[in-house]
């Protein structure tokens, strides 16, 4: 298979005007993957789907992440002049990250048996601008794996045919697998309380019955 | 009935017993289960009422698709709440004489996925269980056990008297509320008429 920068100048080619960023990571996977902003994200799809190299015809996975606001700490080292004479000193430089959603689509080949590629789509905020492209136009097996990502993060996917909940029911108001969600207090009793458990069942014996 | 004139009539072939107990071995040696399976553990239910264990031994083998001929509701697996209103709706349309065996972990207090977003703590916080098996799932041996601890508890039931059966009392509904779907969660959290935390003792 063709590096992720090869596909990346090809997609740029292809579908021009289209911003692609390449994530790296560097956990043993070492899987990188494609960032595209969500405006171009059906020519994205289209292009990986229908061109002959890649045919990327099968999307396998469909996933949420929620990154919460987050403070990023990188050191590097920059010499100094420290008592007359040169030094290296370590600083460490703080920058703060606002929170955003994220949907991360997996897409393999069934024709040319190669894959994965991996696509991602991230929101402006975690709150207001919660709108992505949906890429169900293009593989429609994505269909209900984005009505999950809908209910349990809260993404709305634009262009989706029938976004509705698939796991919680309708009148739902939260998304229950955003870091943030508070699960209703429902410790009254634990048989075998142990560790977050017994501070939760802690926590309601503490409460003042109502 | 005095005993020794009981055991003297019956060595010349005349039994005799109170209603109560013939009413209750009747119904004892018929108890007909609800046909539905949760999760896992109704392989194991299925398992318990084919050749191998054969539930049929105990007069319990025809498993019934509609809740208005069956007796007992064998509740196999996890219940979610999104599911839990229709298993307390199902409960509701099965007529008196009624009994709930909360099979495995899950159904006993949510097991596994006790703290998922949408798995209830355990059916009994809606409906009034019989018999709690532990086990994940139980064996078939285990489920033969909770049906016999049945058995024993509806041959120990009353006919008349304060304490009599629930099914023989008319002040008594067989009905229990339905939760409905709250926003956060279901409505009401648990149905306090059946369903009381044990009271836990604050740590010393």
């Amino acid at each position: 298979m063709e590096t992720l920068e090869q596909i990346r100048t090809r997609v740029q080619i292809g579908a021009p005007g289209t911003l692609l960023a390449i994530i790296p990571n560097d956990s043993p996977a070492n899987q990188p993957s494609l960032l595209v902003d969500s405006a171009h994200a059906v020519a994205v799809a289209r292009f990986l789907r229908d061109d002959p190299e890649l045919r990327l015809d099968y999307c396998s996975n469909v996933t949420g992440v929620d990154w919460l606001d987050a403070e990023l700490t990188e050191k590097f080292k920059v010499k100094k002049i420290v008592d007359g004479g040169e030094k290296e000193v370590e600083e460490v430089k703080k920058t703060s990250r606002p929170g955003y959603l994220e949907a991360v689509y997996h897409l393999y080949s069934m024709e040319k048996k190669l894959g994965p590629v991996i696509l991602r789509q991230r929101t402006g905020d975690r709150t207001d601008q919660v709108h992505l492209t949906s890429l169900t136009p293009i593989w429609r097996g994505c269909e209900f794996q984005e009505r999950e990502v809908w209910d349990l993060y809260g993404i709305i996917f634009e262009g989706h045919p029938d976004l509705r909940r698939i796991l919680m029911w309708d009148g739902f108001k939260d998304h229950p697998m955003r870091k943030d969600y508070v699960p209703p207090d429902d410790y009254e009793y634990e048989p075998t309380p142990h560790d977050e458990v017994l501070a939760r069942a802690k926590e309601h014996q503490a409460r003042p019955a109502v | 009935m005095d005993e020794g004139l009981r055991s003297e009539l019956s060595k010349q072939g005349v039994f005799t017993i109170k209603l109560e107990e013939l009413y209750n071995w009747g119904r004892q040696n018929s108890v007909w289960p609800l046909q539905f399976g949760l999760a896992c553990c109704a392989i194991e239910m299925i398992a318990t009422s084919m050749a191998r264990y054969d539930l049929a031994r105990f007069g319990a083998e025809v498993f019934r698709p509609s809740p208005r001929q069956a007796d007992l509701m064998i509740v196999a697996g996890t219940v979610t709440k999104k599911m839990a209103p229709q298993v307390v709706r199902l409960f509701n349309q099965m007529p008196e004489p009624k009994y709930v065996i909360a099979m495995g972990a899950c159904a006993i207090s949510g097991g596994p996925f006790k703290e998922g977003y949408n798995v209830l703590k355990g059916i009994d916080r809606y409906i009034p269980v019989d018999v709690h098996i532990p086990g994940c799932p139980p064996r078939p041996e285990a489920l033969i056990h909770a049906f016999m601890t049945l058995q024993r508890r509806i041959d120990e039931q009353k006919l008349t008297g304060p304490d009599r059966a629930r099914h023989l009392d008319a002040g008594v509904s067989g009905e229990y509320p339905v939760p409905r779907f709250g926003e956060h969660d279901l409505e009401p959290p648990n149905n306090a008429a059946v369903w009381k935390p044990p009271l836990v003792k604050p740590e010393s």
